[in-house]
């Protein structure tokens, strides 16, 4: 009896031994990052392809930007992502480098029946209206002179917005201050902001939800929920006053025409960008790593990650329908990475 | 043969050998155990304070009253979603209380046998269900039924009665306030229930059979013997309900709306203390953390008042029936 309790706990001090040398070796190449849940897609499909090709595990959790920013800040997380773009000296106070990973695409949805995909034409000052209240139906003279020859209902108009707070939410609030005046006067921009009216859904699935149960209901989400979820998409006028229907390449010609160069931090938001094919309601997601790193060789790994899927990661984020960065400008970046990030001697962990 | 085995053992236990080991390690721990709790509500108290401290400094105590939610000016104010979690825990509470009342006393006064055990077993398997499927099963179940049938007609209706008319007004959105209270009478309910009906079966049969025999009805006997003699437990049940439909966060928070302002229709979308940390707490920072936190802290304050009017109400009772 005692013979056998005896090889039991030699037999299970060897299991936890060698359990202990696997996670070991695992623990060594091991990234995590934390933040924005808008490019939370195709952030995992990128870590999974890295892992598969470089066996280095790349662990992100998309608790938010908020979450993301604080977690950076604390250093519990190698990398923080957000939607919305920090501040010259806000990146100075915590000593963080930002810089933009990916460019996606957001979309008002509505629920008319018999009115399919693209067919309601919007602007800029009318999306405002409604979602301030001041139109409430559908057959409002504003709606119906920019969409002739449509069959507009009587049907009062149910606002549905994002209840949380969501980089979402920020871009879309940005678009509307910047082509509707009312709108930002009365309520600006922010990861949440007072709604005038309407109703709020939890997260891109509760506003998709709420869209598809309300007729005469107009949301806003992003391209690919809109897609999975076969909801009525309209077509919006960009700033060259034309009409656009929400595609890959519509979101493509607005990254193209932002003039990257000269935002300091690269601190742009995409809204109502010049170009005869670009999408209004356009919005990059940002990357937080801090300047002067402990670890040069974790600093670098981070970097390495970015690195590769910057530059073989483009058809991945485009089968999400995100649109991956110009050439031009991921070599901006990463010449940021050398002038910026330093490790624990001074010297940049980059290249 | 029980009783006297009951006497013997707390007789070798009690007075003679208090000193033994085992019993110092148990009433010790049993002790810490007992102690930690009270640091822990100290703890959660403390640090709601503290993190409430900025947005008190800020608004002061008028914070409480201010209906307004801001996050791009960073102005807050608690009144929309205190508003909101009263009403819907009213409203939880006038449908939940009559109806986990009717199942309680068919349980135990008129429930055929072979019915008991399935009823019983399905009013326990309610508890069970996580809050997130009440929300979803609210949300894309319930929602599109109470937006195309119920709430029409509830406008159509009552909201042409004087008065009471105002409370039924507006749109049919399908989510809302009175949605929320709705999907909050199903999950307090199996609370109510359960308790009830164990309060219930200890009222002595003795009792029970002489009213009977006398010629009371079966609501007789309810009325007269079961309800008086249970009270305190009865009272207890609503209490507990009315607490878990105060803090409920995630089936509300689906439903409920999450607008901050407040209408007088309990058909309008509102929020409640529990719904705005869910949404909210993730991305907030600054004053609108502290904000929350605030919320929090009232929260706190409001289900700690309800205990202290449950028990202040149990001792009147108490006094008044000796």
């Amino acid at each position: 009896m005692s013979r056998t309790v005896v090889r039991t706990l030699r037999q299970a001090a060897f299991g936890t031994l060698a359990i202990l040398a696997v996670t070991g070796s695992a623990y060594a190449v091991e990234i995590t990052g934390a933040g924005a849940t808008f490019p939370n897609p195709v952030y995992q499909k990128w870590a999974e392809a890295y892992k598969a090709k470089t066996g280095t595990a790349v662990n992100y959790q998309s608790v938010g930007s908020g979450a993301g920013i604080k977690q950076i800040e604390a250093n519990t997380v190698d990398f923080g992502a957000t939607d919305k773009a920090l501040e010259a000296d806000e990146l100075k106070k915590n000593d963080l480098v930002q810089f933009p990973a990916v460019i996606g695409g957001i979309v008002p949805i509505v629920n008319l029946p018999g009115i399919k995909d693209g067919e309601v034409k919007l602007d800029g000052a009318t999306l405002g209206a409604i979602f301030l209240g001041t139109i409430t139906s559908w057959n409002d003279p504003a709606l119906v002179k920019a969409n002739p020859g449509l069959a507009l209902p009587r049907t009062p108009i149910t606002v549905v917005h994002r209840s949380d707070g969501s980089g979402t939410t920020y871009n879309f609030a940005y678009y509307l201050s910047a082509v509707n005046a009312d709108w930002q006067a009365k309520v600006g921009a922010n990861t949440a902001v007072e709604w005038p009216t309407g109703v709020g859904g939890k997260g891109n699935e509760g506003v998709s939800a709420l869209v598809q149960q309300t007729v005469g209901s107009i949301g806003y989400v992003e391209i690919a929920y809109a897609l999975q979820n076969k909801l009525t998409y309209t077509k919006m006028m960009n700033a060259d006053g034309l009409y656009v229907e929400p595609k890959l390449s519509a979101f493509k010609a607005a990254a193209e025409k932002a003039d990257w160069a000269s935002a300091p931090n690269y601190r742009l938001v995409l809204a109502n960008q010049p170009g005869k094919e670009s999408w209004p309601i356009t919005a990059a997601t940002f990357i937080l790593v801090h300047g002067s790193q402990s670890d040069a060789n974790k600093a670098k790994a981070v970097l390495g990650f970015f690195d590769w899927s910057l530059n073989n990661g483009q058809k991945m984020a485009e089968d999400l329908l995100y649109v991956p960065l110009p050439d031009a400008l991921v070599k901006h970046i990463e010449a940021t990475w050398t002038s910026s990030v330093k490790g624990p001697d001074g010297k940049p962990v980059w290249p | 043969m029980t009783p006297v085995a009951m006497t013997s053992a707390n007789h070798s236990r009690g007075g003679a050998h208090p000193g033994r080991l085992g019993n110092i390690l148990f009433g010790g721990s049993a002790w810490i155990f007992g102690i930690l709790v009270l640091i822990l509500l100290l703890a959660v108290m403390i640090s709601l304070v503290i993190g409430a401290a900025p947005a008190f400094s800020e608004f002061g105590i008028s914070f409480v009253w201010t209906e307004v939610w801001n996050p791009v000016k960073d102005h807050y104010g608690a009144l929309s979603p205190l508003y909101g979690t009263l009403i819907t825990s009213i409203i939880a509470m006038v449908i939940g209380v009559p109806v986990s009342l009717g199942i309680a006393i068919f349980l135990t006064e008129l429930c055929p046998n072979y019915l008991k055990r399935p009823i019983s077993t399905a009013v326990e398997l309610l508890a069970a269900v996580p809050s997130i499927i009440y929300g979803m099963w609210g949300l894309f179940v319930l929602a599109p039924l109470m937006q195309k049938y119920i709430e029409p007609f509830l406008i159509g209706t009552v909201g042409h009665v004087i008065v009471l008319g105002d409370l039924f007004q507006g749109p049919p959105y399908g989510i809302g306030l009175f949605t929320a209270g709705l999907i909050l009478s199903a999950m307090v309910l199996p609370y109510m229930v359960s308790i009830m009906r164990d309060v219930f079966e200890t009222v002595p049969p003795q009792l029970r059979e002489s009213a009977y025999g006398l010629g009371a009805t079966t609501w007789e006997v309810v009325r007269s013997v079961v309800l008086p003699y249970s009270r305190v437990g009865v009272i207890g049940a609503f209490m507990l309900a009315l607490g878990r439909a105060l803090g409920e966060t995630m089936a509300v928070t689906f439903v409920v709306g999450n607008s901050y302002h407040i209408a007088k229709s309990i058909l309008a979308p509102g929020s409640t203390i529990s719904a705005s940390l869910a949404n909210e707490f993730a991305e907030a920072d600054g004053l609108q953390l502290s904000s929350l936190l605030a919320l929090g802290f009232l929260l706190f304050v409001l289900t700690f008042s309800v205990i202290g009017v449950a028990r202040l109400m149990l001792m009147r009772l108490q006094k008044r029936y000796g």
